[in-house]
C-alpha cells in the first residue's frame, strides 16, 4: 500500500467526504432559533419537521436507490395508524415507545412488500407500489372498528414523554422540541447510511443496475433492506404525525399524501441529504400561505412547477444552487 | 339468472368505458415506454367538451362526440410535440413528474373555468330508457356502451392486424430499435397513435359520464384503475386491455353490490398477484 | 488431465427457433491468452453472456474449476472469480473514476453491506482502487466524472473495474471497440500488462490486436465453434479465411 497512492487528491477527497462540514449545523441552529423566534408558529414547525423526516425517508429509496414509488404514504400511514390504534385501543400512550412500535410495524410492511414488489421494475414496479398503498388504504377503511374508518380517530391522548414532559396538543413547545430531537436522531441515521459502503452501493444500483450485478453485488437484498429502513423511517414520521395532531385518518395514506412528499423531495432536490429540508420548507411555506387562499390556483402552480422541474431543473433547488456555484467557480 | 345477467351487463358496460379510455394509454406506453399519468386528463377534458357542447351549443350527440375526439386529439398533438417529445429519453421519474404536473394543471383549469360540480351527459332520446332483450330488460345506454366497446375492439383489431400502419405499430411495440432500423418513422407513428388514443379517451370520458361520472377529479380518482387495466392487460396489447378492462369492470361492479366494503381491496390484491405472476401483463411479452 | 479453469460442455442457447449457441465445447486454461473471433452475429457476446450468467442456457453446462456454475446468477459467478467488460461501457457515469473502481473493490472485499462505518474510512479500498487507477494510467483523471472522459479512457475504467474484482477469469468484450485509433494503443498496452496468472478471453475484430495478444484462437460462426487452434494454425486455415478473414491476411 504505497503512500503515493493514498496521496492522490481524489482519494483524499473520498476519504474526507463523510466529515461534518460547518454549514451542516445551520439547519439545526435554524430549527432551534425558530423555537425562540416564532413561538406562535411551532405547530406549523412540527409539521414541517415531520415532512422533512418523511421526505428524507423517501430520498433514501428514490434519491439514492433509484426506486420510483408513488406509494410511500403506505408506510407513513402504517406508522400513523400504529400509534393511533395503540393509543386508542391498547392504552399505550407513551410517545417514544409508540414511535418505536410505528417504526417496527412500518418497517416490517416495508420489508414484506419490498421482497415482493422489488422483483419488478419500471411501470410494473410503480403500479405495485400504488397497489400496495391502495390496498392498505382500503384495509384501513374497512377495519373501521379499529381505525375509525373514514372519520379516523380524533381526540387521542398521549402520556408525558418518558413520564416527564407533558405531551399535549396544546403544548406546542414541548411537541416541537420532541419532534426536532426525533428528526435529528433519524437524520443522523440516514446520514451514516448514505456515507457507508451500503449507501454507496445504492447509488451504484441507481446509476447502473447491470454494472452492479456485474461487480457481484447482491442487488435485490440491498434494495429490500433500503426499502425496509426507509419504510421504518416513514413510519416514524407517521407516528409523529398522529402524536402531534392527536388525530389520524385516511389522509395519512393515499395518493395525495404520497404525491405531496414526492413533490417536496423533487422541489428540494433528491439524492442530496438536505434536499428534503429545502423542499419541505419552501413547499410548506408556500402551501401555508397560498393554498388556503387560492386552492385552485395553487394546484395550477404546483402542476406548472412540476412540469418545469421535469423539463429543466430535475435536481431541484439544490441542483440550481449547484449550477450557480459552478458558474461562479468557473468565472473566476 | 336474470340477476346474474344484469350484473354481467352492468360490469361489461363499466369495463367497456375503462377499455375505451385506457386502450390509447396502453398503445402509447407500449410504443414509447412513456409513463403518461395524465391520460385520464384527456378523458376528462374530452368529456367536458362533449357534455358542454351539447348543453350550451345544442350540438347533437354524434357531432358532439366527434368534436370531443378532434379537439382533444388536436390538443394532444400540440402537447406531444411541444412537451412530451422532450422527455422520451428522460428517466421514468421525470416522466412521472411531468405528467402529474400536467394533470394537476388540467384539473385545476377545469375547476377554475367551469367549477367542481359533476357534469351529466344529456342522453339522446334513443339511448334513454330500457331495451327488452328477451331474457332481461336492461338500460339502453349501458347496452349501447357494450356495443360501442365491441365495435371498437374489432375495428382496432382489424386496424392492427390488417393494415400496414397497424403492422408498423405492432413492430415498434415489440422492438422499437429494430423497427427504426427497418425504416419505420417511430416518432410520427407515436404522434398519430398518441392523438388517436387521446381522442378515444375523450370519447370514453364523455360517453362514460353516466357510468364513471365526470368532474374535475376524474383523472386522479381513476388513475389507479387505468394503470391497472393497462398493466394487467399488457402494454400495447389491445386484446389484453380489453380483457383486463372487462375483468376489472365486472369485479368492481359485483363488489359494489355485494361487498361494498371489501371490493376495491380485492381488486388491488388481485392486481398485485397478477402482476407478480406475469410482470408484463396477462398478454404481454414473456419475461426472458 | 487437470480441469480447465473455465469450461463449457455442450452449451446451447436458443430464442424460439433462433439458435444463438450450438453445442459449444470450450476450454479456457489458467493464464490463457485466448481470443474469440468470428463474423458479426456469430454469437460471441451471447457466449460471454452465457459464461457470466447474464443469460441462462437452454442446455449444456458451464464449469469453473470443475465446479458446475450453470445455475448460478451473475453476481454469484463474479464472487467465484469471473469478471467481464461490456462491449458498450457499463459505468457509473455520474461518479468519478476512482469511485467507480472503489465500488468494485468494495464489493469484492465483501464490504458493500457495511452500513455503519463511512466508506471513506476504508483505507484498504481507497488504496487498492488508487493503485488500479494508476495502473491504467488514469491517475490524473481519478477525480473526474466518468461521463466527462473521452471514450477511450472510459474504456480503461471499464477494465479497471473488472480488475478491481481480482478475477481468475477475465472476459473482455471488444475492449477496443469504439475507441478512436489514436487512443487504441492505450487499450493494447493495458491488455498486454494484464497479470500473467489471470486467464483472459478477448473478443476482438481488430486482427492486429488478436494476433499480437493471443496464444490460442477460437473461431465462432453462427453460434458454433468453427475452428480452434494456435494463431499460426488459424491464420493458415483456408476455411477460416474464406468465412471471416477474407483476403486481408494474404501475405
Amino acid at each position: 500500500m504505497s503512500a503515493a497512492a493514498t496521496r492522490n487528491p481524489a482519494a483524499l477527497e473520498l476519504a474526507q467526504r463523510h466529515r461534518f462540514r460547518w454549514w451542516e449545523t445551520l439547519p439545526w441552529l435554524a430549527g432551534i432559533a425558530a423555537f425562540f423566534a416564532f413561538p406562535n408558529y411551532l405547530a406549523f414547525g412540527s409539521q414541517l419537521l415531520i415532512m422533512i423526516l418523511f421526505a428524507l425517508s423517501l430520498d433514501l429509496v428514490l434519491g439514492y436507490a433509484g426506486i420510483v414509488t408513488l406509494g410511500h404514504a403506505a408506510f407513513f400511514g402504517a406508522g400513523a395508524y400504529t400509534v393511533g390504534m395503540l393509543a386508542q385501543h391498547a392504552g399505550w400512550t407513551e410517545p417514544l415507545s409508540g414511535l418505536v412500535a410505528a417504526a417496527i410495524v412500518a418497517g416490517a410492511i416495508g420489508l414484506a412488500s419490498g421482497l415482493v414488489v422489488l422483483r419488478t421494475h419500471g411501470l410494473t414496479l410503480l403500479m405495485l407500489t400504488l397497489c400496495t398503498m391502495a390496498l392498505l388504504e382500503e384495509a384501513a377503511n374497512m377495519a373501521s372498528h379499529y381505525t375509525g374508518g373514514f372519520d379516523g380517530m380524533p381526540g387521542l391522548k398521549f402520556a408525558p414523554l418518558l413520564g416527564w414532559f407533558a405531551f399535549d396538543p396544546l403544548y406546542f413547545r414541548s411537541q416541537y422540541v420532541y419532534t426536532l430531537l426525533v428528526l435529528f436522531a433519524c437524520f443522523v441515521l440516514v446520514r451514516v447510511l448514505v456515507y457507508s459502503p451500503f449507501g454507496q452501493s445504492l447509488t451504484g444500483i441507481r446509476e447502473n443496475l447491470l454494472r452492479m450485478h456485474a461487480v457481484g453485488a447482491p442487488v435485490r437484498a440491498r434494495l429490500v433492506i433500503a426499502y425496509g429502513v426507509s419504510a421504518a423511517l416513514a413510519g416514524v414520521a407517521g407516528g409523529l404525525f398522529t402524536q402531534t395532531n392527536a388525530f389520524v385518518n385516511l389522509s395519512a395514506l393515499g395518493l395525495e399524501r404520497a404525491a405531496g412528499v414526492l413533490i417536496v423531495l423533487i422541489l428540494g432536490g433528491y439524492g442530496r441529504l438536505y434536499g428534503a429540508f429545502v423542499g419541505a420548507l419552501v413547499y410548506l411555506l408556500l402551501e401555508h400561505t397560498l393554498a388556503k387562499a387560492y386552492p385552485t390556483a395553487w394546484q395550477i402552480g404546483v402542476g406548472l412547477m412540476l412540469i418545469v422541474v421535469a423539463l429543466y431543473a430535475r435536481n431541484g433547488i439544490i441542483g440550481i444552487g449547484d449550477a450557480l456555484l459552478r458558474r461562479k467557480g468557473g468565472a473566476r | 339468472m336474470e340477476q346474474l345477467l344484469g350484473i354481467l351487463l352492468g360490469g361489461f358496460a363499466a369495463g367497456m368505458v375503462l377499455f375505451i379510455v385506457s386502450v390509447g394509454l396502453s398503445v402509447t406506453m407500449g410504443l414509447m415506454g412513456f409513463v403518461n399519468l395524465a391520460h385520464g386528463g384527456f378523458a376528462m377534458l374530452g368529456g367536458y367538451a362533449i357534455v358542454l357542447s351539447m348543453k350550451h351549443w345544442g350540438l347533437p350527440f354524434f357531432p358532439a362526440l366527434a368534436l370531443g375526439f378532434v379537439a382533444v386529439a388536436a390538443l394532444s398533438v400540440v402537447l406531444e410535440r411541444l412537451l412530451y417529445a422532450r422527455l422520451y429519453r428522460a428517466s421514468e421519474l421525470d416522466q412521472v413528474l411531468f405528467t402529474i404536473g400536467l394533470v394537476f394543471v388540467m384539473i385545476a383549469s377545469v375547476t377554475l373555468a367551469i367549477g367542481p360540480e359533476t357534469q351529466t351527459l344529456a342522453l339522446p332520446q334513443w339511448l334513454r330508457g330500457q331495451t327488452d332483450l328477451g331474457i332481461i330488460k336492461y338500460r339502453t345506454y349501458s347496452l349501447a356502451m357494450i356495443v360501442a366497446g365491441c365495435v371498437l375492439v374489432v375495428v382496432l383489431w382489424l386496424g392492427f392486424e390488417r393494415t400496414r400502419y397497424g403492422a408498423r405499430i405492432r413492430a415498434a411495440v415489440d422492438n422499437r430499435r429494430m423497427a427504426q432500423s427497418l425504416g419505420v418513422d417511430v416518432g410520427r407513428l407515436f404522434t398519430a397513435a398518441f392523438a388517436i388514443g387521446s381522442g378515444l379517451a375523450a370519447v370514453g370520458g364523455g360517453l362514460g359520464a353516466e357510468i364513471l361520472g365526470l368532474d374535475p377529479q376524474y383523472p386522479l380518482r381513476y388513475l389507479v384503475y387505468f394503470l391497472i387495466v393497462v398493466a394487467v392487460g399488457g402494454l400495447g396489447r389491445v386484446n389484453g386491455v380489453f380483457v383486463a378492462a372487462l375483468l376489472i369492470g365486472v369485479l368492481d361492479f359485483v363488489f359494489k353490490i355485494h361487498f361494498p366494503k371489501g371490493g376495491t381491496l380485492f381488486i388491488y390484491a388481485l392486481t398485485l398477484v397478477l402482476l407478480l405472476w406475469r410482470p408484463h401483463g396477462l398478454f404481454g411479452k414473456r419475461a426472458g | 488431465m487437470n480441469a480447465a479453469l473455465l469450461e463449457t460442455r455442450g452449451l446451447c442457447k436458443n430464442f424460439g427457433a433462433l439458435e444463438v449457441a450450438r453445442d459449444i465445447h470450450f476450454r479456457l486454461e489458467r493464464g490463457a491468452r485466448h481470443a474469440l473471433i468470428g463474423p458479426n452475429g456469430a454469437g460471441k457476446t451471447t457466449f460471454i453472456n452465457l459464461l457470466t450468467g447474464l443469460l441462462a442456457p437452454s442446455g449444456g453446462r458451464v464449469l469453473l474449476e470443475g465446479e458446475d456454475v450453470t445455475s448460478l446468477a451473475q453476481a454469484k459467478r463474479v464472487k467465484r472469480g469471473i469478471a467481464r467488460t461490456f462491449q458498450i461501457n457499463q459505468l457509473f457515469r455520474g461518479l468519478s473514476v476512482l469511485e467507480n473502481v472503489c465500488i468494485a473493490v468494495t464489493e469484492r472485499l465483501g464490504a458493500g453491506s457495511s452500513m455503519l462505518r463511512p466508506a471513506g474510512r476504508r483505507a484498504d479500498v481507497l488504496a487498492e482502487a488508487s493503485r488500479l487507477v494508476d495502473a491504467m494510467r488514469l491517475g490524473d483523471d481519478a477525480g473526474r466524472r466518468v461521463g466527462e472522459l473521452p471514450y477511450g479512457r472510459q474504456r480503461l475504467v471499464e477494465i479497471a473495474i473488472a480488475l478491481g474484482l481480482n478475477p481468475r477469469v477475465l472476459l473482455l468484450d471488444e475492449p477496443a471497440a469504439g475507441v478512436p485509433s489514436a487512443e487504441s494503443h492505450i487499450i493494447l498496452d493495458a491488455i498486454a500488462a494484464l497479470p500473467r496468472d489471470i486467464a483472459v478471453l478477448i473478443i476482438e475484430h481488430d486482427m492486429d490486436l488478436v494476433f499480437r495478444f493471443a496464444q490460442r484462437i477460437t473461431v465462432l460462426v453462427s453460434g458454433a465453434i468453427f475452428a480452434e487452434g494456435s494463431p499460426a494454425e488459424i491464420a493458415a486455415n483456408r476455411e477460416v479465411r474464406a468465412v471471416y478473414l477474407g483476403s486481408a491476411l494474404d501475405a
